[in-house]
Parts: C-alpha cells; structure tokens; sequence
C-alpha cells in the first residue's frame, strides 16, 4: 500500500468529502508525526504504535574502505515501536 | 529531554485545525487511517509513505532464547515483526530539529 492508495480508500469510504481534503487529512497526520518528532516529542498511538526519538552519541567512525578515523558527530534518529494490539494482529491472535 | 507525548487527540486536532470537519469526524479519519494502514500490514503488505517511512512486515524464524535472569533456555517461536523505515526526509528533518 502507498499514500496515493490510502487516500484513495479513504476518499472512497467518505464520497461527502472532496478528494484533494482527503489528500490534506492524510498528510497532515503524517505531516503532525513528523513535525512532533522534529521538536524532540514523542507520538504514542495506542493500539498501532509509538514514534520517538532516539540520540546516537557521537563516536569515532572509521572509512572502511581506507580505514582512516573520522568523528562522527552526536544525532538524533527516528524510532517506531510496534503497539501489542498490532503485534498480536500480525501474529493471529 | 522533557518533552511532549502526542496522541490521537493531537493528531485529530491537527485535522480539525486543518480542514474544518467536526472535531468527531476529524478523530474517526485519524482511525480510519491507522486502521487501513494495519489491515494492509496484517495481510502482509508493506504500506509505503513517500517521505515518511515504509512499514513491513518480516518474517522471524523459532530460536533458544533465555531468560537472562535465570540463564533458562526458553523457546521462542517463529512470529512475525514489524519494522519502520525513515525517509530521508524524515531522517533529516529529525536530525536538524533536534541539534543541540
């Protein structure tokens, strides 16, 4: 499934609502998901999952083709965590 | 770090602000969404957003675990996870929103 599919179910299930609103619902949720994540918060959605940010302390990396050291610096990472109802749902119970 | 937690009353608000529905109609399509993007991920679809993330789902086969207290050999059985890959985009937006 893509975007442009799920606006599309979306659209169909909601034939009182014009398409291009459809299509703003949509990317504003994911839009808000990552907006959240930009500010450092975190997005827990009961049931599906939970998106957070992780921090990658800065270390020495190393060029593997030439095995010379470089500093990598410290930053920040998305996360998600699968929710139990859904991970029990994938798994058929 | 003290920071927020966002919910789906964030998220439904955000639709409300954005579009002008009820705020009740605004909730049930932030539902809708998570539900179809389940539903497809249970079938064992990948749910792709561009310049989100990609959602799918993968196939774990049955390893020894053990309980690292007792040290126990405990059977896990085969399952299936799901995995969330960022966008770039998303990468990015995430690692200059949170420079220190």
């Amino acid at each position: 499934m893509i975007r442009s599919e799920l606006i599309q179910i979306i659209a169909d299930e909601n034939p009182h609502l014009y398409q291009r609103d459809v299509e703003r619902i949509v990317n504003t949720i994911f839009d808000e998901i990552t907006s959240a994540m930009a500010r450092g918060d975190r997005v827990e959605l009961r049931g599906f999952g939970a998106f957070s940010v992780k921090k990658r302390d800065a270390r020495i990396g190393r060029n593997p083709r030439t095995g010379e050291s470089v500093h990598v610096e410290e930053k920040h990472v998305p996360f998600f965590k699968t929710g139990k109802l859904l991970r029990d749902r994938l798994n058929g119970k | 770090m003290s920071h927020k937690t966002l919910t789906r009353m964030d998220l439904s608000e955000a639709v409300f602000r954005e579009v002008g529905l009820s705020r009740n109609e605004s909730a049930d399509l932030v539902e809708s969404v998570l539900t179809h993007m389940s539903d497809a991920l249970v079938r064992g679809e990948q749910v792709k957003i561009s310049s989100f993330g990609t959602f799918s789902v993968r196939d774990k086969a049955a390893r020894v675990g053990r309980n690292p207290k007792t040290g126990e050999e405990v059977p896990i059985q085969p399952r299936r996870v799901l995995t969330f890959r960022p966008s770039h985009l998303m990468k990015d937006r995430i690692a200059a929103g949170n420079k220190s």
